[in-house]
């Protein structure tokens, strides 16, 4: 068995957990255990903590869902700043974290009776007619029900932090520094270019990070290797080319005609950078869909994503026993990976008549014990501050639930693996023309075949461009660093001769049964135009 | 054709041909449970005898037993964790050799419970030999020693307490 203390694992076949320096935080004004380079929710997730925040009107229980800063559910006011995400900040010695929402906390919130009242007393958009008929009742009213939502106070302190501002100008800026984008730095730096590569986290490596397995694909697309060692592969190569401006901790927030704004953090400060690139390539990836059935917002029913982050980054235990939605390469990978931490895994269920991913993934699971239930939907998590089980049920030709075959499953948290969807709104933002194709997991852009979008120099690359995998994010990566280049007047002949072969792969590697839906979603978003 | 997609495991007639009595008693061989067209090739790759037949990257593996010399390097590198390296015994004992990665590591001379594809318990074995993680980027190599009946359906094991 797996050795686990203070909530932390001990030691992992696979992963080595390098924990900072040991501090203390404050929740709700009690002291808690941490270690630097942990993020606020991890350390209170391995101290116990399930329920992070309140819904905004029912006051119902939350809790962490993806665990890398896109669901806003695990929002809490840190030293004195409200609706932080507390798993995108880093603990430090003596930090004031509290919940912000649910009176007299999150935990015990006696506004939570509002769950049962409230639709009978205050109806949907009944705060609009109510209290109108005098201005200062009305502002005395506004007020408290402000209070109630729990959206946290505005700080009473000003700004006292130090800010300053630099302006930088590059042939290519990357935005985003997961797989896609640190092969788009590469390849386009590797023919001379000037590159700019800003991503969010202190780390590079995007979500590879939490990739513990070994990757499909071909020798030379690095098969056989660890998601975490591409990673650490493809920053070696990033340090080598003196070219590749590395900005880590760096939110870029939006593309104006051209120019980028984004702000850095460096040490304590924060800086804000106008950058002005030739070229734009945004590979931001994807964020983790969730899935309808009662009470899918009880802590404890988790994206598979935020749980590999909990467990194979920060090395937290994230409960006992799982049930897994969706099998798909993701929930069944993520059930290997749960047995690795000593972690049980119940059941997986699957809504099709057939498993989703890869079968010899399937196998690895099924050889261990794992049942998989195919044509079964989960019906609701069971449970009244966190999970303490689900109902989960056949389900017939037309989608839905077969009464009498309900049945109970025994497990303390649920993992949602039903898909991605493109982390697309910083395309949106910057005037690309947008397309939903289901086949690629929601809202597209339009792009040529070297993936460039009808906002001309600004290219889209990985998960961003339509949901498929780390092996592919890297190969279109390459694609549109090379063709970048090439537009820039760099690389010359060896350039086009390595776009032709870019596309050669990515078509190679599509043609199998696997690719087939994204070939499909590719037609309805390639643009036939020759740029 | 593909009930296995619906279970998760092979049947019996859904089974690659395995190789005949006489080569699994001759030396250790290869045998890749992979009937899936999925985009990989490292084992293609790694096989130093050209012993693997694919034409293209997502057709699945075959192996030529005849080529095989089951060098295991194969099974180094199978992300699926397809590969089991069958070998059949004079003394009518016979091993299978899998990766494993999971904790406490196998060492020689543990005792494991050995499980079929569906995960059901089919009987005991002993670790006779085993590649330590380090020097296979974390997974190890367990060859384990049972039935030479038993070696067609163990795919897992795990330690006995």
């Amino acid at each position: 068995m797996v050795e686990v203390r203070e909530g932390r694992l001990q030691e992992h076949p696979i992963v080595e957990f390098k924990r900072g320096k040991e501090v203390t935080i404050y929740f709700n004004g009690k002291p808690i255990k941490a270690y630097e380079g942990e993020t606020v929710a991890a350390a209170l997730y391995a101290a116990g903590v399930r329920v992070f925040t309140r819904s905004f009107r029912w006051h119902r229980p939350r809790g962490f869902f993806c665990a890398i800063g896109k669901c806003s559910a695990c929002m809490m006011e840190v030293d004195g700043v409200p609706n932080v995400r507390t798993c995108k900040v880093y603990v430090r010695d003596g930090m004031q974290v509290k919940t912000q929402s649910g009176y007299p906390s999150a935990e015990r919130d006696l506004f939570s009776t509002l769950d049962d009242v409230i639709d009978k007393v205050f109806p949907h958009g009944s705060h609009y007619t109510k209290f109108t008929t005098s201005r200062i009742a009305r502002d005395v009213v506004v007020r408290q029900i402000r209070k109630m939502t729990g959206f946290g106070y505005p700080p009473k302190v000003v700004f006292s932090g130090k800010a300053s501002y630099e302006s930088l100008e590059t042939d290519v800026l990357v935005v985003g520094g997961g797989p896609a984008g640190m092969s788009a730095a590469i390849n386009a730096a590797k023919y001379g270019t000037k590159v700019v590569l800003a991503d969010e986290n202190p780390f590079l490596g995007g979500q590879l990070v939490k990739q513990t397995h070994r990757f499909f694909g071909s020798a030379k697309h690095r098969a056989g290797t660890r998601g975490i060692k591409i990673a650490k592969i493809l920053e070696e190569e990033i340090k080598k080319l003196e070219n590749i401006d590395v900005r880590r901790e760096t939110k870029v927030f939006g593309i104006y005609d051209g120019e980028v704004g984004a702000v850095q953090r460096r040490n304590e400060e924060e800086v804000l950078l106008r950058i002005k690139p030739k070229k734009i390539i945004v590979a931001t990836g994807a964020y983790e869909r969730t899935l309808i059935f009662e009470n899918n917002d009880l802590p404890g029913v988790y994206g598979a994503g935020g749980v590999q982050t909990l467990m194979n980054v920060y090395g937290i235990k994230p409960g006992n026993c799982g049930l897994i939605v969706g099998s798909g390469n993701v929930g069944l990978i993520l059930t290997y990976q749960l047995f690795q931490a000593g972690v049980k895994v119940a059941a997986i269920v699957e809504a099709l008549p057939r498993i989703g991913g890869y079968f010899v993934h399937a196998a690895k699971v099924r050889r261990l014990g794992v049942p998989i239930y195919t044509r079964h939907t989960i019906l609701k998590a069971l449970g009244e501050k966190c999970v303490e089980g689900a109902i989960i049920a056949k389900i017939d030709e037309r989608w839905q639930p077969i009464p009498g075959t309900e049945r109970q499953i025994d497990c303390d948290f649920i993992c949602v693996a039903v898909g991605l969807s493109p982390t697309h709104e910083l395309l949106y933002q910057a005037g690309c023309e947008m397309k939903f194709v289901p086949e690629l997991g929601g809202l597209v852009p339009l792009r040529t075949k070297y993936n460039e979008t009808t906002v001309e120099g600004l290219y889209v690359a990985g998960d961003v461009a339509g949901i498929e995998e780390a092996t592919t994010a890297i190969m279109e990566g390459r694609l549109v660093g090379v063709h970048a280049a090439y537009k820039l007047g760099y690389g010359g002949d060896e350039a086009k001769e390595e776009l032709k072969e870019a596309l050669k792969d990515l078509e190679e590697f599509r043609a199998g049964p696997f690719g087939q839906r994204t070939l499909e979603g590719l037609k309805k978003c390639t643009m036939e135009v020759e740029k | 054709m593909t009930g296995y997609l619906e279970r998760g495991y092979l049947e019996k007639d859904e089974l690659p041909p395995f190789p005949s009595k006489e080569r699994l008693l001759e030396k250790p061989v290869a045998y890749i449970e992979c009937p899936q067209p999925i985009p990989c090739s490292p084992c293609l790759e790694a096989c130093p005898v050209n012993a693997i037949k694919m034409d293209n990257i997502n057709d699945p593996p075959e192996v030529d037993y005849e080529k095989c010399t089951g060098c295991m390097k194969c099974l180094r590198v199978c992300p699926g964790l397809a590969v089991f390296i069958l070998r059949l015994r004079e003394d009518g004992k016979g091993e299978v050799t899998l990766q494993y990665e999971f904790l406490p590591w196998p060492k020689k001379g543990d005792r494991v419970k050995l499980y079929n594809r569906k995960g059901e318990e089919v009987g005991e074995g002993v670790v006779i030999w085993s590649l330590p993680p380090e020097r296979n980027d974390n997974t190890s190599l367990v060859r384990v020693e049972m039935d030479g009946d038993l070696i067609y359906e163990v795919r897992a094991i795990r330690p006995v307490r």
